[in-house]
């Protein structure tokens, strides 16, 4: 792993916003291509302001950060966002919605038209391609959000609690759909998350957070082969990784109150 | 669904058929003359009688109220897409919007005359004084009001502030110019036959309703008063029937206010 040079790297990174209190504290991290990285802690903890910085929607107050070999700036181009909301454009059908990106970036309406509804029809969403998104359900309208941030086809996707609105049976069924479509559409994920569950079910590695000032707590490589099943959930190695993150993430806490 | 119908059309027959004994009742009861209070039946009578002069008058009306209506949209939305381009904008412009709402436009009418001239153009000016500023503070509104991690997405892919209005501002502002073209709507008749009142009769013989009120007025036609106040009111009616119109045409498919809870 150490091999490469890593996709996303925080050195020493603060974050405070305006003459408020730090929200990041000397961050360092380093994530490699392929990584499907977690970030889980308590809220406050400055988890998606880590992604803020990372798509340059914010600007790092000190230390150094680099994306893509670049600026953040500079990568934007190499990377997309999903938001906690769908946050689709309600009077654009989900095939508008998932050119959306295509037609900020110029390409032509017949090819963007036809590469959405190939995207459409990865995220088995190709007979709602001409529906509006109060049509949808919140699932539905999640794997339409899901399908315009790949059509960008990103090298680093941004994933800031995106199934934290959805009920558990439809959360579970996105977190494996979502290992499939990084399958065929290979990308870097970074993804915030406050489940344990989801966590360990889809990342490489979980990322421990504290809050107050928002720093790293501890890290936990899950080293689950992919493709993963529905049936990792089942298994005891599955329930011992879990443990683990909660353990961390009570500890982390614990860190706070003392 | 036919029950639906019914619903919908048997209260409003009902009331008005209420409405309109009472009328009768009140006018038996308190014995007062036909130029003070005229039947219901007599209002209908004059409105035939004087149904010619009624109808051109109306078209008049009709005329100013649309003139004036369409440039106060079309100025009510180039003003709110400058208040909406910055803060400092916002700020330095909306007092002395304010100042041209808060000025009555009785007290203007002269200056008016004088400006824009009597007849159709100062009719238009009056119509648009008055129904601009609901426009405006609505589109403005609207323009701020995408939403903010929809800004984020479009600020993050790249897009340009051309299209971050175009794709992003103007869709998200359209119920809200809607909304101000609704009250607009129902101002700008008002507004037209006030401008006629004031600056029509100016014109020599354009007519207008507001006029006609000057005119029967003076000749005590009262019934026919009554009956100018009724075309009026229908003439508002088909103003605001056709910006509720263009409401259901640009909204329906997306927007929430036309969600079917079926039951």
């Amino acid at each position: 792993m150490s091999d490469q040079p890593p996709i996303v790297q925080f050195r020493n990174v603060n974050k405070h916003y305006g003459a408020g209190p730090p929200v990041l504290d000397r961050i360092s991290l380093d994530v490699v291509a392929g990584e499907f990285v977690s970030l889980i802690g308590p809220s406050g903890c400055g988890k998606s302001t880590l992604l803020r910085l990372v798509s340059a929607l914010s600007p790092v107050t000190a230390g150094a950060l680099s994306v893509d070999g670049t600026t953040p700036e500079q990568a934007r181009e190499h990377l997309a966002f999903v938001f906690q909301e769908a946050t689709l454009l309600p009077w654009l059908t989900a095939a508008g919605n998932v050119e959306l990106p295509l037609r900020l970036r110029g390409v032509p309406p017949a090819e963007r038209r036809a590469q959405a509804l190939e995207l459409l029809a990865l995220v088995r969403l190709r007979a709602a391609a001409g529906f509006y998104p109060r049509q949808l359900s919140g699932g539905m309208k999640m794997r339409v959000s899901i399908a315009r941030a790949l059509s960008r086809e990103p090298r680093i996707l941004l994933l800031d609690e995106p199934f934290g609105a959805l009920d558990e049976i439809t959360r579970n069924h996105l977190n494996e759909e979502l290992l499939g479509w990084r399958e065929k559409a290979p990308f870097t994920a970074l993804f915030v998350t406050h489940s344990v569950a989801e966590a360990v079910f889809l990342s490489t590695r979980i990322l421990v957070m504290a809050a107050g000032p928002g720093r790293l707590h501890a890290g936990v490589p899950v080293d689950f082969p992919y493709p993963r099943e529905a049936a990792l959930r089942e298994r005891p190695e599955y329930f011992a990784k879990v443990a683990e993150v909660s353990r961390l993430l009570h500890t982390a806490e614990e860190g706070r109150a003392a | 669904m036919k029950r639906r119908a019914w619903i919908v059309w048997l209260p409003p027959v009902f009331s008005g058929a209420f409405f309109i004994g009472l009328w009768y009742a009140g006018r038996a009861a308190t014995g007062l003359q036909s130029w003070i209070l005229p039947t219901p039946g007599e209002v209908f009578q004059a409105a035939w009688t004087e149904h010619m002069t009624l109808l051109r008058a109306a078209a008049g009306t009709a005329m100013g109220a649309l003139g004036g209506f369409l440039a106060a949209a079309l100025a009510g939305l180039a003003i709110a897409l400058v208040l909406g381009g910055a803060r400092w904008l916002r700020t330095g412009l909306y007092p002395w919007l304010l100042v041209v709402q808060m000025t009555p436009v009785i007290v203007v009418a002269p200056i008016i005359v004088l400006w824009a001239g009597p007849g159709l153009p100062g009719i238009i000016t009056v119509t648009f004084l008055i129904s601009f500023f609901p426009i405006v503070v609505n589109t403005t509104q609207g323009l701020l009001s995408a939403e903010a991690s929809m800004v984020d997405l479009f600020r993050m892919y790249g897009a340009s502030r051309w299209q971050e209005l175009q794709m992003l501002r103007l869709p998200s502002a359209m119920p809200y110019f809607l909304t101000g073209l609704r009250i607009a709507a129902t101002l700008a008749p008002i507004g037209a036959i006030f401008g006629e009142y004031l600056v029509g009769n100016a014109s020599g013989g354009t007519g207008g309703l507001g006029f006609l009120v000057y005119v029967y007025n003076t000749q005590i036609k009262i019934p026919a008063l009554f009956a100018t106040a009724l075309i009026s009111c229908l003439l508002g009616f088909i103003f605001v029937a056709a910006v509720s119109w263009l409401n259901w045409a640009l909204l329906h498919h997306w927007h929430d206010s036309f969600e079917r809870h079926d039951r």
